[in-house]
């Protein structure tokens, strides 16, 4: 940990970025960390407890600005940068990643393609917490899914936490503010609480990378991350992709071709 | 104003009278893994071992959708249908903190502006609180800095402060209290001269609401807005958990010929907010949008409606997923 | 005590539409209720909620003179959602208006004194509501003068009151067309507003100058008044924020300390100075 705060000190100091997007203490756990000098960097902090998905920053433009910028991030952060640069929503030579390895080494990478090696490493598992709840789940039939998930959009509010602490959700207008026409109701009811998740669920096939950001937003504790991780997990195999990694062909909702393994289709 | 005493059986009883009176009862109850108020029957459902509830009261007399009217149109005739107020249950809210009670006051400053707000009124009616002062508090908590007290009255029709014995000392403040007493005076004996103030947390003022007043008055170009704000996803949950943030925006829900205009929670920090038509949006920035919320509920209210809009009960802090921490921001500005 | 539902729009029918410009269109309403059309007054300077049942809410001026009785009018641009709903609906038609809100232009202040409104393209409605209601009182005031411009000459809106105001001898009526907006038989001025607001050079003396338009003509607009010699307190505008409830509750107007639906839409430039400029 002290090996990246120093880095990211110096890469300051040099000039070679003009802000280091990282974590530093908060109240109760840690938090997002903008550094733009040498001074707030060396409050940086790097261990376990890091888990909120910072690529959630990088496309925003009125706070990166136009020069490089550097990121601290936990693999969590790294398999978002990557969907991000197969969505062609950053640029190798904007950004800069630095990474602590398991074995506690900085790592620093500068290309997708150094990102995506490194990713590769590391296998999409569940942690306690979303085996617990998906095992009961999926020990359910459909109508006591359904019911399950309505009576936690009975609480959902429409805050749009969700939305807003994905990286993904970087559309700079999203389904639910267009309203002509309204495709979504943008009132909290059950049921159009439900359209739009699934609407969000739809929008995240073959991108989602179970970062669990969306899951932690909700001031409601619905888990909400639970349903795109099981249609990660779901879909991965059936359109042929590895779960946290970008798939090579393309996304699964967004692009088709002759040979593709799908029957439902003919 | 009356003050007496009330046993742990007492309590129960009373709590039981209560729900027999055909009165919805709502209270903090364990689900989830959260402590949120629901529709209670039994004493027993309701939670113990807790700070503050995730979400405040105020849907009980701003609902996070509401009716404001339904409609139908015939012939090319349009009929009306006004909201009715009869609609509306006896509610009584139990186990209410006293920074939770005290948001009606800013709620209804803003509801009753020059206009009275028919359909927040009809909720007020028929809603009683029953408060609880506050044995605990955490590092989220800052009532005594707004005005506040752990043991504060305001808003609450009666409130109980927990005795060592179980029982507690139950100060009736309104009418709408002296009916929940009588619904069971039996169980309400003398005052016993139990001191209210030593079953209070002790929670020291951060910050002086004056000088946070004066800063902020000179603070509008100030750096710290983007300083402060730019961990900031611009979600909502602050605005929406607080028991004072009113903003909201009208629907139409359309099926066909018939329809119902809906009023819904919104939240200054969205981008959408102020987004013109035009597509000119005078608040693009997360900073200014950061901005609107402190000098809203700092400065702006307290000098138009005579009342801060915040009541410390520090849920927003809590409830942010990129902690940002109110207490942690009006603190940083007073010492500017 | 039942209080009045603020949310819940009076019933009007569409009495005439007048097609303004591509787009642009008036309308004239009618109460639909007779009680409610005897109780009903308002100020120059006021807008209303305007509803097409099944859209939503629209802010508009009330841009017809208070001393016309027995209807209101709003003029609209065909925009978003509730505007085309709005557009759709034809003279016979029932929408929804609540109002009056806001606060008034101060006429009464005003007498005695000489009048210059200033306008550009779909903002001269807010001011047509208080040049009428001058006109219809126009022993009150000294000289009138009104400077409106527009894009071209199609986009000129209320076309045959400009020709009605035009042949008034108590009136100066100057209107102009962006350069490259006018016809071959144009015979207004050809030039942006705050051009041709210094071209007139009204004088600034015993004056109130009422300006409205985009914030790119106001923005180049208030510096030729400053150097004509208007005080901030002889120059007043009307505001357009995004606006729901209408009534200082919802929160979206809400600008610095003031509540453009309540302490506005009228504003002198004196108080603008109190709030912020990047906010509306």
């Amino acid at each position: 940990m002290k090996k990246l705060r120093d880095r990211a000190v110096a890469l300051l100091d040099e000039g070679t970025v003009s802000l280091v997007i990282g974590y530093e203490e908060g109240t109760k756990r840690p938090r997002p960390l903008f550094c733009r000098n040498s001074e707030t960097a060396r409050k940086l902090i790097f261990d376990s407890r890091c888990f909120h998905n910072l690529a959630v920053y990088v496309t925003k433009k009125e706070l990166v600005g136009k020069e490089r910028f550097a990121v601290t991030a936990p693999i969590s952060t790294l398999r978002s940068i990557l969907q991000l640069y197969v969505e062609n929503q950053l640029s190798e030579d904007k950004l800069l990643v630095l990474t602590v390895d398991t074995s506690g080494e900085l790592r620093e990478f500068v290309t997708f393609d150094e990102i995506s090696a490194y990713v590769a490493q590391f296998e999409m598992k569940r942690g306690e917490r979303e085996q617990e709840i998906l095992a009961k789940i999926e020990g359910m039939t459909r109508e006591e899914r359904w019911k399950f998930w309505m009576a936690e959009m009975s609480h959902c509010f429409k805050c749009y936490a969700c939305r807003s602490a994905c990286p993904l959700c970087y559309c700079t207008k999203c389904v639910v503010e267009i309203n002509r026409p309204q495709w979504i109701n943008p009132w909290p009811s059950p049921l159009s609480n439900m359209e739009w998740h699934v609407n969000r669920a739809m929008h995240m096939v073959g991108r989602c990378t179970a970062c669990g950001a969306c899951g932690d937003a909700c001031p409601v504790g619905i888990p909400i991350d639970l349903i795109t991780r099981k249609m990660m997990e779901d879909l991965a195999p059936e359109f042929g992709y590895i779960p946290g990694q970008p798939a090579k062909q393309g996304n699964a909702l967004s692009s088709w071709k002759l040979d593709d393994r799908e029957q439902f289709i003919r | 104003m009356e003050t007496k005493y009330i046993s742990q059986g007492g309590l129960a009883q009373w709590f039981e009278s209560i729900v027999a009176s055909g009165k919805r009862v709502y209270a903090p109850v364990n689900s989830r893994g959260q402590v949120d108020f629901k529709l209670v029957k039994k004493l027993s459902e309701v939670a113990d071992d807790y700070i503050q509830t995730t979400q405040s009261i105020k849907a009980s007399v701003y609902p996070k959708a509401e009716v404001l009217f339904t409609y139908e149109k015939e012939h090319g005739k349009v009929n009306l249908t006004d909201f009715d107020p009869d609609t509306i249950p006896e509610t009584v809210l139990w186990k209410v903190h006293p920074c939770d009670a005290a948001g009606f006051k800013p709620l209804s400053a803003i509801f009753n502006w020059d206009s009275a707000d028919k359909l927040h009124n009809a909720h007020l009616v028929k809603t009683s609180v029953i408060s609880f002062s506050c044995a605990k508090a955490d590092e989220s908590c800052f009532c005594t800095s707004v005005n506040g007290s752990p043991g504060n009255t305001a808003g609450s029709d009666v409130q109980l402060t927990v005795l060592p014995d179980g029982g507690a000392i139950a100060e009736i403040l309104t009418p709408k209290g002296e009916a929940l007493v009588a619904l069971l005076p039996s169980v309400f004996e003398a005052d016993r001269g139990d001191k209210k103030e030593q079953c209070l947390v002790d929670l020291p003022a951060r910050f002086s609401l004056e000088e946070v007043n004066a800063k902020l008055n000179k603070a509008f170009n100030s750096t710290v807005w983007k300083e402060q704000s730019e961990r900031c996803i611009g979600c909502g949950a602050c605005a929406f958990v607080c028991p004072t943030c009113a903003c909201f925006d009208i629907q139409e829900d359309v099926h066909g010929s018939k329809g119902r205009r809906i009023r819904c929670w919104d939240a200054c920090g969205f981008a959408l907010f102020t987004l013109h038509t035009s597509g000119h949006n005078p608040r693009e920035h997360q900073s200014q949008r950061w901005r609107q919320r402190i000098l809203h509920k700092f400065s702006y209210m307290p000098d138009r409606l005579s009342v801060v809009g915040c009541t410390g009960c520090g849920r927003c802090s809590r409830a942010c997923p990129v902690d940002m921490n109110i207490l942690e921001h009006i603190t940083s500005i007073a010492k500017q | 005590m039942s209080q009045k539902n603020t949310y819940l729009p009076y019933l009007m029918t569409i009495d005439k539409v007048i097609k303004e410009a591509p787009g642009v269109k008036t309308y004239r309403l009618k109460f639909q209720d007779e009680s409610e059309a005897a109780a009903f007054d308002f100020q120059a300077g006021q807008f209303g909620e305007y509803s097409a049942f099944g859209e939503g809410e629209s802010t508009f001026c009330i841009a017809s003179s208070p001393t016309r009785k027995g209807y209101i009018e709003c003029t609209f641009r065909d925009t978003g959602r509730v505007t085309s709903g709005l557009a759709s609906l034809e003279e016979g038609s029932t929408m929804g208006f609540r109002g009056p809100y806001g606060n008034v232009f101060p006429l009464d202040e005003w007498k005695g004194k000489n009048l210059v409104f200033i306008a550009g393209g779909i903002a001269l409605p807010p001011m047509r509501c208080v040049i009428w209601n001058a006109l219809d009182l126009r022993e009150n005031f000294k000289e009138i003068t009104i400077i409106y411009g527009a894009k071209s000459v199609n986009d000129l809106v209320y076309k045959n009151e400009l020709k009605e105001w035009e042949e008034r001898p108590d009136v100066k009526m100057v209107t102009t067309v962006d350069p490259g907006g006018q016809t071959s038989d144009w015979k207004g001025e050809v030039g942006f507003v705050p051009t041709i607001v210094e071209k007139v050079a009204p004088s600034a003396d015993n004056t109130i100058a009422i300006v409205c338009g985009p914030p790119i003509m106001i923005k180049f607009t208030f510096p030729v008044l400053e150097k004509l010699g208007f005080t901030d307190s002889q120059v007043y505008t009307t505001l357009e924020n995004r606006m729901k409830c209408g009534v200082g509750k919802c929160g979206r107007c809400n600008v610095g300390k003031l509540y453009i639906c309540k302490d506005g839409p009228v504003f002198s430039k004196e108080e603008l100075n109190f709030i912020p400029a990047e906010e509306y």
